[in-house]
């Protein structure tokens, strides 16, 4: 036998994937429309149903019928399928990528067997008004999560009503006007938030009914406490914060916060949708806190779905508790039972229970890691952005402000202003170029309080060789930005289409929301 | 290294402590211990969480959590005729193949680059909704119809700075609840009456109630009690002569045989989508929207996401993006329209497909099917003895008020019996609605076969007959 080789073997040293998004260029739904064709089969009512009450529909009332056939498109079940197959493959789910561009947004792994037993008939078949006897086991679920949530937070109390974490900021929202109205403190109308806060944090109590203060960081990017005593008095409804705030930074002296609030009046909430590098470390009711939220769709692992379904758990304090919307699940020790008696409850934020096939996805996630799984998620989630922290700061052209030489907890705002000034390439053109190499890369939530943001937040979910993947193509882009920078600017090439028109968006004139929209809104051109 | 932690999880790659070791010394630490610097001594969790041990297997996991969901009867193994805001339909295989795709599944907040996929489905979600309700703006879905209708209430507000709604009698409990909370404390709700022979709202106490300092009229239709609301094009006139906005809150699955509100004067349309494809969940399947026609005083007042489409660079390819985004609490935080966040957009992709899956003859053929199908229920539940099918003199869409005052049994107890021959009853409204007496909603859908109505109405008759 010949021992000579000649069959060379692939190489694949090359430092960066070569990546190009699928791209199918698919038509609009209905551009494919053919008369006649059908999707699915509709069941019949019964033919002797039909002898008996007739067509069913010639008792509406004359005003009440559809005059004109709604123009929905005409498919055969094959073409669907492949129309949203594709557009499925034309987005970027965590699944497929180092998703940790989207940072603040906790883009972790979703484990599949917690989505495969939420989707069997036990879960998705169970309406939410059948006899109580019927759904022990769900319910038996929303209870011991309960119970979990209470010892991750040290609160008294969760509601898992809410359908996301605006929401659930709204509903500490409404529990806090709720409660000073039971004082019979209603003059109290301001609430104090941080910029570094969400902005639902900030939006929600405003629609509740209260005036915001914001306070801005001090020099080294904690929330100022000079500014917060200076806007604490007889006003005071409240607080409502992040911490570790979206820079990543974690303020220390959270509990002087929380403490010359409460001296104030006034009753602290606490927004944990940045917790993941917290669990098993701190909790809510060591620092002072009343009342907190967890994004179950966060660090909890259940999916983002595009946006939802999701969960905002929300935590109280005994003190608080009266004030939870109904129903709650309680135990008598035999069965689980939905309560409804709760004297000064705020009512309802969502219809029924919440979103229970979230809940549950979050109580398999939890039981699959237990108290020192979740620890060592918060360990490796701070190691990994630590890591990170150091090795994207020593690209050309980025810095973190703030905090200086200390560490970071669950994410890092990052500033490319010196890049930005030195070749005139702006963090929104290096979001365009990530997306060539198939990554996320987030800017910031307005207003850009630090210039030419971004912010990362790896999570626990990626390996060291996935981190350092994604620092290579920053570093790359950084090269490329004083090299040539055009390229850049130029960005997207891979992804699945260009540059597109914004100026449409802000027009009356021009925007399209609907496809009949556009239709009346453009001509043809022949 | 610490004896903490849980080492070599499959979750956690990093939590190898060779790779723990080597990235530490990168950040010139020595130990996993050292991390969390800034975190205080005394904010420092000392004890244990008492969280119960870890299943160690997928497999004890899996053995776990079915055991629990096993306690669970579904209806399936059931018989069921609850509907109230959640309703049993048939979801389309393709429905969950597509919201079960891992791209749409774990994707979030991306850009109009690398989310294109997402972007399109839920434009043509909007499209498509937007069709059925015969209207030209559709949001990115809400958490639910209860959300939608606060929000849509707030949005007629904010057009005319007025600070009372209109709403009828009749309206599902939950959604008023939701929109107390939600409106206040700038927008009170007053009741209008309903005419207790038909259930239709009472026009004469609409006008009485009416005011200048009404925002909007606010009905549902087909109504939470399942008639449908003749008068829709009376009501829109009263609100609109007054200078207030007609509100409609719709089931869209009736749209392929109701008409759309708008067509009778509606302003502003929302409604709940889990009807289309969308599986009860125990109550997580709901998903809201709202409509309005095409006009900025109205889309300018969304505080939800609104995609539109867009071109591009390269001739011949559609681009997608947020439309009028300044609007959000995204771009303007406590200045922006409401709030704006995570809420349901898998459920409106989801829709989105039923209705591509569905068409416009499908629409309506299922609307003509529950039609039947409840009018035979009504029909031979009205045959037994005392038995009232339809408490209503109106006609109804899906969901009818079985009166069973006459028959000097209680729901609840009916409804216990039911339970024994694996039959879910309808909702007992004896609480809700106390006026109505020992009344129960039930939900007729598609679903429902001949034998399903025949039994049901077999069984109460041995209820009440023994």
């Amino acid at each position: 036998m010949d021992t000579t080789n000649t069959f060379k073997r692939i190489n694949r040293e090359r430092k960066l994937r070569k990546f190009h998004q699928a791209k199918w260029d698919e038509p609009i739904i209905f551009e494919l429309s053919k008369e006649g064709e059908r999707g699915i089969g509709i069941p019949k009512a019964d033919e002797k149903i039909a002898e008996c009450v007739g067509d069913g529909v010639s008792k509406i009332p004359e005003s009440m019928k559809r005059k004109k056939e709604p123009n929905l498109p005409e498919v055969a079940q094959a073409r669907v399928l492949m129309h949203f197959l594709h557009l499925s493959q034309e987005t970027l789910g965590a699944d497929l990528n180092i998703d940790i561009g989207q940072g603040t947004c906790t883009m972790k792994y979703s484990p599949k067997i917690n989505e495969q037993i939420s989707r069997i008939p036990k879960m998705t078949e169970i309406h939410p008004l059948q006899d109580e006897s019927t759904v022990q086991g769900i319910l038996e679920v929303m209870y011991n999560l309960d119970l979990i949530m209470r010892e991750i937070s040290g609160m008294d109390r969760f509601s898992f009503q809410s359908g996301g974490g605006s929401q659930a900021a709204m509903l500490m929202a409404s529990i806090v006007r709720a409660a000073h109205k039971a004082n019979g403190d209603e003059k109290r109308d301001e609430i104090i938030t941080t910029i570094f806060s969400h902005p639902s944090d900030a939006a929600a109590y405003a629609l509740m009914g209260y005036k915001i203060i914001t306070i801005y960081p001090d020099k080294d990017g904690y929330p100022d406490l000079e500014a917060l005593k200076g806007a604490l008095s007889s006003k005071t409804a409240g607080l409502v914060i992040t911490n570790p705030e979206d820079t990543g930074v974690y303020n220390p002296r959270i509990k002087e916060f929380t403490a010359l609030v409460h001296n104030a009046g006034g009753i602290c909430a606490y927004d944990q949708a940045n917790a993941n590098g917290l669990l098993g470390i701190t909790r809510a009711r060591e620092a002072g806190f009343d009342m907190c939220f967890f994004n179950l769709h966060k660090t909890f692992s259940t999916p983002h779905g595009c946006g939802g379904p999701a969960t905002g758990a929300v935590g109280v304090t005994k003190e608080l508790e009266r004030f939870l919307p109904i129903p709650q699940v309680e135990f008598d020790g035999d069965k689980y039972y939905l309560d409804y008696n709760i004297p000064d409850t705020v009512g309802k934020v969502r219809s029924f229970y919440g979103v229970p096939q979230v809940m549950l996805k979050a109580y398999s996630w939890i039981r699959s890691l237990g108290t020192e799984g979740l620890y060592e998620v918060a360990k490796v989630a701070v190691l990994n952005n630590n890591y990170l922290y150091k090795k994207v700061t020593e690209i050309k052209g980025v810095e973190a402000p703030y905090a200086k030489g200390r560490q970071r907890v669950e994410q890092v705002r990052y500033s490319l202003n010196t890049l930005t000034k030195d070749t005139g390439v702006t963090s929104e053109d290096v979001q365009r170029r990530m997306f060539d190499y198939g990554m996320h890369y987030w800017t910031s939530h307005h207003p850009y309080i630090v210039p030419q943001p971004f912010t990362l937040e790896p999570t626990e979910s990626y390996s060291k060789d996935e981190l350092d993947e994604y620092i290579e193509v920053l570093e790359q882009i950084s090269k490329d930005s004083y090299e040539n920078p055009e390229l850049i600017k130029g960005a997207p090439y891979n992804s699945v289409v260009h540059r597109i028109d914004e100026t449409t968006l802000d027009d009356p004139e021009k925007w399209a929301i609907t496809w009949r929209a556009y239709l009346k809104k453009t001509i043809k051109d022949e | 290294m610490t004896n903490r932690g849980y080492k070599y999880h499959p979750y956690i790659p990093n939590s190898v402590p060779n790779v723990q070791e080597e990235m530490l010394k990168e950040i010139g630490l020595k130990s996993i211990e050292d991390l969390h610097e800034d975190i205080p001594e005394d904010l420092t969790l000392k004890g244990e969480m008492n969280i119960p041990a870890p299943f160690k297997s997928e497999y004890e996991l899996k053995r776990h959590l079915e055991g629990v969901l096993n306690k669970n009867k579904t209806c399936t193994e059931y018989v069921n005729f609850l509907g109230g805001g959640c309703w049993q339909h048939y979801v389309p295989a393709v429905c969950d193949e597509i919201n079960t795709r891992a791209e749409f599944l774990t994707a979030y907040g991306g850009e109009p680059y690398e989310d294109h996929g997402r972007f399109q489905a839920l434009f043509e979600y909007q499209s498509l909704v937007a069709e059925l309700v015969d209207m030209d703006v559709v949001n990115v879905p809400t958490i639910d119809w209860g959300q939608a209708t606060a929000t849509a209430i707030r949005m007629a507000s904010r057009i005319n700075g007025r600070g009372e709604v209109i709403v009828p009698r009749t309206i599902c409990p939950d959604r008023l609840m939701i929109i107390q909370n939600y409106c206040s404390p700038d927008i009170k709700c007053v009741f209008v009456d309903y005419n207790e022979i038909t259930g239709q709202m009472d026009i004469e106490d609409l006008k009485a109630k009416i005011s200048s300092n009404t925002t909007a009229v606010y009905f549902e239709n087909p109504s939470f009690l399942g008639f449908i609301e003749g008068q829709g094009e009376e009501i829109s006139k009263i609100a609109h002569k007054i200078g207030a906005e007609c509100i409609v809150g719709v089931d869209p699955i009736s749209l392929g045989v109701l008409e759309a509100p708008v067509n009778y004067g509606a302003d502003i349309v929302c409604g709940d989508l889990q009807p289309l494809g969308i599986h009860m969940n125990y109550g997580g399947g709901q998903s809201g929207f709202i409509a309005t026609r095409d006009e900025e005083k109205y889309v300018m007042e969304y505080p939800s996401r609104l995609f539109g489409i867009t071109p591009t660079t390269v001739e011949g390819e559609y681009g997608f993006g947020d439309v009028a985004y300044d609007r959000t609490s995204f771009a303007k935080r406590e200045g922006g329209k409401e709030y704006v966040g995570t809420q349901t957009a898998l459920w409106g992709i989801t829709s989105g497909v039923f209705l591509s899956l569905v068409g416009p003859k499908g629409i309506w053929e299922i609307g003509q099917t529950i039609m039947q199908n409840s009018q035979y229920a009504i029909n031979k539940l009205s045959e037994i003895k005392n038995v009232n099918g339809s408490l209503f003199n109106s006609c109804n869409f899906k969901e009818f008020i079985v009166d069973f005052n006459a028959t000097g049994k209680s729901v609840e107890d009916i409804n216990k019996e039911l339970l024994d021959k694996k039959i879910f009853g309808g909702i007992d409204l004896s609480n809700t609605f106390k006026e109505l007496g020992q009344v129960s909603l039930y939900s007729v859908t598609e679903v429902h076969s001949k034998e399903d109505i025949d039994n049901l109405v077999k069984a109460i008759k041995e209820i009440l007959e023994p």
